[in-house]
């Protein structure tokens, strides 16, 4: 038996070795990771790690101990190669590890783009734990910090420089915040958030030079012809897929590896999890690539469940969140557009309902935990009608209730 | 070092010493008792991290309005003494602390 290998230690992939472990499997686990510290969360790198105050070992996934007892061995990587013919993979160091099945957690990477004065130093982009402490250190020496692009890290980084009391613009190319993932209700929400700490947004404004000085940057130059002055910028415009290891083997990529709706690659023996997977729709054949925890943990899961003789096909309602200051925003998303927004609560606590032909798609919570969690609940069961949402005035709190109470007493 | 004894759904038990200032989650985690997930790394966002507290030396916070509104929604049934271990933080050296784990988190 050769075992499991795993490629990446990140939420999706730690999850699915220790997973293996959890279901009784008890082949070889090794998980291929390239970073060389003990697999760490992500959240709380744009948030709690940039205040001084926090303990950088505060946030690994699991303790050393775990992977020892666990028999889950933690190689050094990258992984460079995969034969699929031999079905082993190749670390950078040289060796090569055997496999029975092979799971890609790759993850993503920031997405690269070109603009004048990007390598000077002060200007960072936030994916890795390294990133973090090398941010934070920066925080605390910055007066002006320039943010590139208002999406959830753009917003957090925001938030946290704000709290260091420093002078912070925020550069987004759309007409809003947090516009690839939320409805106009929320963005105006979470945009006055900002501004009401303090923070300056600069909306359908894009970055055309930064400029420097001795090698440092000094400030970033708009489309508008405004200079603005900046001694970090600090780049949040989305990432891409770390796809190219599983291109090079020839299997299927597409801004994503490309997984059927049991997460499997064209190589049947070959799973793709997390942020690195785009799953192909088995009715329209659209393909949907989530960066979230929740997306990388119950996937990651469910490839060990797979490997463990599950046959079922994924299934998860995809959730997010993001705490920015003290605005604190949870979506419930299963995709798709929408033909309608519904808006209940207030202007501090409200969610935004979207519905599609009738159907209940997503939920944007705003301070709004209980209808979160109700909607999750919801979802998790069937989609809600608009007709079903009216009766309760889009109360899913009640709903969700009913139908709980309903199936409590249908299995007693 | 505020000790916390995690009884399992099965009746087992874990007894862990744990530093002070750190949540009964990331002491649960740290140490590998089964059963709490954590899956949000502990800001009262995702309901997995449930517990029944049943006993403790030290007077705790009651529950703040949003993990009071996440635990309605917590997959095994909420009692009275549900609390989410991510907002459970011991601050006196000798604080006792007893919690039960429920028997699903997600």
């Amino acid at each position: 038996m050769r075992g499991v290998v795993v490629i990446g230690a990140g939420h999706a992939g730690i999850e699915a070795a220790a997973s293996l472990r959890t279901g009784g499997y008890a082949g070889p686990v090794t998980v291929v990771d390239a970073e060389g510290h003990l697999p760490y969360q992500r959240p709380p790198l744009s948030k709690e790690m940039l205040d001084d105050q926090a303990d950088p070992t505060g946030i690994s996934l699991r303790p050393k101990a775990f992977f020892d007892d666990q028999r889950i061995s933690l190689c050094p990587g990258p992984a460079v190669e995969i034969d699929r013919t031999r079905q082993q993979v190749r670390v950078e160091s040289g060796h090569w590890v055997g496999y029975d099945h092979l799971v890609l957690a790759t993850g993503a990477t920031p997405r690269q783009f070109s603009l004048p004065g990007l390598g000077l130093r002060g200007v960072t982009e936030l994916r890795t734990f390294d990133d973090a402490l090398s941010l934070r250190a920066s925080l605390a020496g910055a007066k002006h910090v320039v943010v590139l692009g208002g999406g959830f890290i753009g917003m957090e980084v925001a938030s946290a420089a704000r709290k260091r009391g420093i002078d912070v613009t925020v550069l987004e190319l759309a007409d809003r915040v947090l516009g690839r993932v939320v409805s106009q209700p929320v963005s105006a929400a979470v945009a006055a958030h900002h501004r009401a700490d303090g923070v300056r947004l600069c909306l359908e404004e894009r970055a055309v030079e930064v400029v420097g000085h001795a090698g440092h940057v000094t400030g970033v130059r708009t489309g508008s012809g405004q200079l603005l002055p900046a001694d970090l910028l600090v780049i949040g415009v989305g990432a891409t897929a770390d796809d190219s290891l599983a291109g090079r083997a020839g299997l299927e990529t597409d801004n994503g590896v490309v997984v059927d709706r049991c997460l499997t690659t064209s190589d049947p023996r070959i799973f793709a999890v997390g942020d690195c997977a785009a799953v192909r729709d088995r009715v329209t054949g659209q393909l949907r690539r989530l960066e979230s925890i929740q997306n990388a943990t119950d996937q990651g899961r469910y490839a060990a469940a797979r490997i463990l003789g599950w046959k079922r096909s994924y299934r998860a309602v995809p959730w997010f969140w993001s705490n920015q200051g003290t605005l604190r925003l949870q979506l419930v998303d299963l995709g798709g557009g929408y033909d309608r927004l519904v808006v209940r609560g207030n202007e501090t606590r409200f969610s935004v309902f979207r519905l599609c032909d009738g159907l209940l798609t997503a939920v944007e919570s705003v301070n709004d935990p209980g209808t979160h969690m109700a909607a999750r609940r919801l979802l998790d069961r069937g989609t809600p009608t608009e007709a079903e949402l009216i009766l309760d005035d889009f109360d899913v709190r009640v709903l969700a209730r009913r139908v709980l109470s309903a199936e409590t007493a249908a299995s007693a | 070092m505020p000790t916390v004894v995690y009884v399992n759904d099965d009746g087992s038990q874990m007894t862990v010493d744990m530093p002070v200032a750190t949540s009964l989650m990331r002491a649960a985690l740290g140490n590998q008792v089964p059963g709490i997930v954590g899956e949000c790394g502990g800001s009262a966002t995702c309901g997995t991290c449930h517990v029944y507290l049943d006993h403790t030396t030290e007077k705790l916070d009651p529950p703040s309005g949003d993990e009071d509104d996440m635990l309605e929604w917590t997959a095994s049934p909420r009692t009275e003494n549900s609390r989410l271990s991510c907002q459970l933080v011991p601050t006196q050296e000798s604080a006792y602390l007893v919690v039960r784990v429920p028997a699903k988190q997600v």
